[in-house]
């Protein structure tokens, strides 16, 4: 565990820099990709350029997510906030595994179904991912149906994530978000 | 991971700030109850957009939107249903064989499979329409989708044997798939709603009198297949042009044998005796587009003067009946491309790429069936 390397209160009741960059850096990735990927797969004329993004931005977020697993073992999380009752608190902690585990495997699952599928895993022109699963059109149904029941999942995670956060913010007043903030925030009463 | 990481249940940490992990109830600002009813609308109102929002983008919302769900039903709706089978060109047979590139479409394109050598090859003959056991017929649209790779980079695509497509835009394909459901008293089209379409779509009428010069011919062996859309093709100096290919039959001109009946599977009945004696030979021709010629309408011939550059030999050596891990479970995707071709402003192949998805997809989660057209029958 690393010591934050501040003894202020602000730094014990935010999460570390490492976490709160981390976080508002992929947020914005895995939210447009989400909707990349729906957009996508409702699109006629679209379909190509939204794929072409959502293949190399599935990789990006995949090792971003690798990175933030790694940070996430190896900082502390700040305490709780008083306002959350012990049952919030067990349901923003299972909320927590569960987001990280989506975004480990919701690109796993994209890029294995491409694999199975024998398609080629292209990123930018002529960089493509060799195949991680077997060419195997039974193994694409399972793993395509997957993808997107994860995107589904993700997606309700997400914005349950989202409303919980804005209901601490906006109607109890508590300030939960500045424990995630990347910008100056009063120092809390 | 677990809920105990929590930073201020370490040992050490100083009793008074523990106590902050407590529920103590409220001790933040004043809440009012004006101000709780403007947060609770506020997150409602980022819920709304949130939710509303992905619903939109996934077509929910927009019953009238042509999604590729939808195309891919409209096939059902006029051809039924059938299970594990393509939605379109639900009939055919696998194949194999080779590419042997002579070097000449490196002129054009950078792409490794121009370069000279040989790349293996699979493909698959097919008819047009979602049923999986129609009768074979001179006049139905036959295709032939194909696969080949080179330098671990793939190019996939899906020709067909009229010289030019009947729709400029897929919107007009779906309609007249639709209009084209054979009406169950007369076994045709409801001869109406087709004037009407054929009306709105000038250039289907066109296209079909270019499709009448060209009668088919006897057979897929010596069939003439187009990739109809035009691909910009880039070659090692950075160089673009726009590019329809197509091949050639190397028997062409031939007169061809009538065949012994005009069973139910004559076609494939007649390329797979073809196959088990000789190799088929098609040559892999680039039609070089020049400034003016239309790159998005694929109803619209480029003039028969255009320098073509015959790229090599496409030869299939092999077809095997359909089944798990041969062509029919391969995506004849048309947008999937080697590094040095890329697609053009026409609108079919973006479409035809997300309704090809979709009907993999599709067939890949429903129980399979087995071909009509099977090698094993026909040689013994």
């Amino acid at each position: 565990m690393t010591d934050q390397g501040s003894d202020t209160k602000t730094a014990t009741t935010r999460f570390a820099l490492p976490s709160r960059i981390l976080h508002w850096l992929m947020a914005p990735m895995v939210i447009a990709q989400l909707f990349i990927g729906v957009t996508m797969v409702a699109s006629l004329a679209y379909y190509p350029l939204l794929l072409a993004i959502h293949r190399p931005l599935g990789v990006l977020i995949l090792v971003f997510a690798v990175v933030r697993l790694a940070n996430r073992l190896t900082h502390k999380l700040p305490p709780f906030l008083a306002t959350m009752s012990p049952a919030e608190r067990r349901i923003a902690s299972w909320s927590e595994y569960l987001l990280y585990a989506l975004i480990l495997i919701q690109p796993l699952t994209g890029w294995a179904m491409l694999s199975a599928a024998r398609f080629p895993i292209t990123l930018f022109g002529p960089l493509q991912l060799p195949g991680i699963a077997p060419h195997n059109i039974d193994a694409y149904a399972v793993l395509r149906q997957c993808h997107s029941a994860f995107a589904f999942l993700l997606f309700a995670t997400f914005t349950a994530h989202v409303c919980a956060v804005l209901v601490h913010t906006l109607v109890l007043r508590d300030r939960l978000i500045d424990r995630m903030a990347v910008w100056p925030t009063k120092p809390p009463p | 991971m677990d809920p105990d990481d929590r930073g201020d249940e370490q040992v050490d940490e100083p009793a008074d700030h523990g106590a902050e992990n407590q529920p103590t109830g409220p001790r933040f600002g004043a809440l009012t109850r004006r101000g709780a009813l403007l947060g609770i609308g506020a997150v409602a109102g980022v819920a709304a957009v949130d939710v509303g929002g992905f619903a939109y983008a996934g077509g929910w919302l927009r019953p009238g939107a042509l999604t590729p769900s939808r195309f891919a039903d409209g096939f059902e709706q006029v051809y039924g249903r059938h299970d594990g089978f393509r939605r379109n060109h639900a009939k055919g047979l696998s194949a194999t064989g080779s590419f042997a590139s002579n070097g000449a479409g490196a002129a054009i394109c950078r792409a490794a499979v121009f370069r000279q050598g040989n790349v293996a090859v699979i493909g698959r003959f097919s008819l047009a329409g979602g049923l999986p056991d129609q009768a074979d017929k001179p006049g139905t649209v036959r295709g032939l989708g194909l696969l080949l790779q080179a330098d671990g980079q793939q190019w996939r695509t899906a020709m067909v044997n009229i010289p030019v497509f009947l729709d400029s835009t897929p919107q007009a394909f779906y309609e007249r798939t639709l209009v084209s459901k054979p009406l169950p008293d007369t076994g045709k089209p409801d001869p109406q709603k087709m004037a009407a379409f054929l009306d709105r779509h000038p250039e289907t009428v066109a296209a079909m009198k270019i499709v009448k010069q060209s009668p088919p011919s006897a057979g897929f062996a010596d069939s003439t297949f187009y990739g109809l859309n035009a691909f910009y093709f880039t070659n090692s100096a950075g160089t673009t042009v726009p590019v329809r290919w197509s091949v050639v039959p190397q028997d062409a001109g031939a007169v061809a044998a009538p065949p012994e009946s005009f069973g139910k599977d004559y076609l494939f009945d007649d390329l797979i005796r073809t196959v088990a004696q000789r190799p088929l030979n098609w040559r892999l021709m680039l039609t070089i587009g020049e400034p003016g010629d239309p790159t998005n309408d694929a109803t619209k011939p480029w003039p028969r003067s255009r320098r073509s550059i015959d790229a090599g030999t496409l030869s299939i050596t092999a077809v095997q009946t359909e089944e798990a891990g041969n062509a029919r479970d391969i995506n004849f995707d048309p947008l999937v491309l080697p590094e040095g071709i890329t697609a053009s402003d026409d609108p079919l192949p973006a479409a035809r790429s997300a309704v090809y998805s979709r009907s993999f997809t599709l067939r890949a989660q429903e129980p399979k069936s087995p071909s009509e057209v099977n090698v094993r029958q026909v040689l013994s």
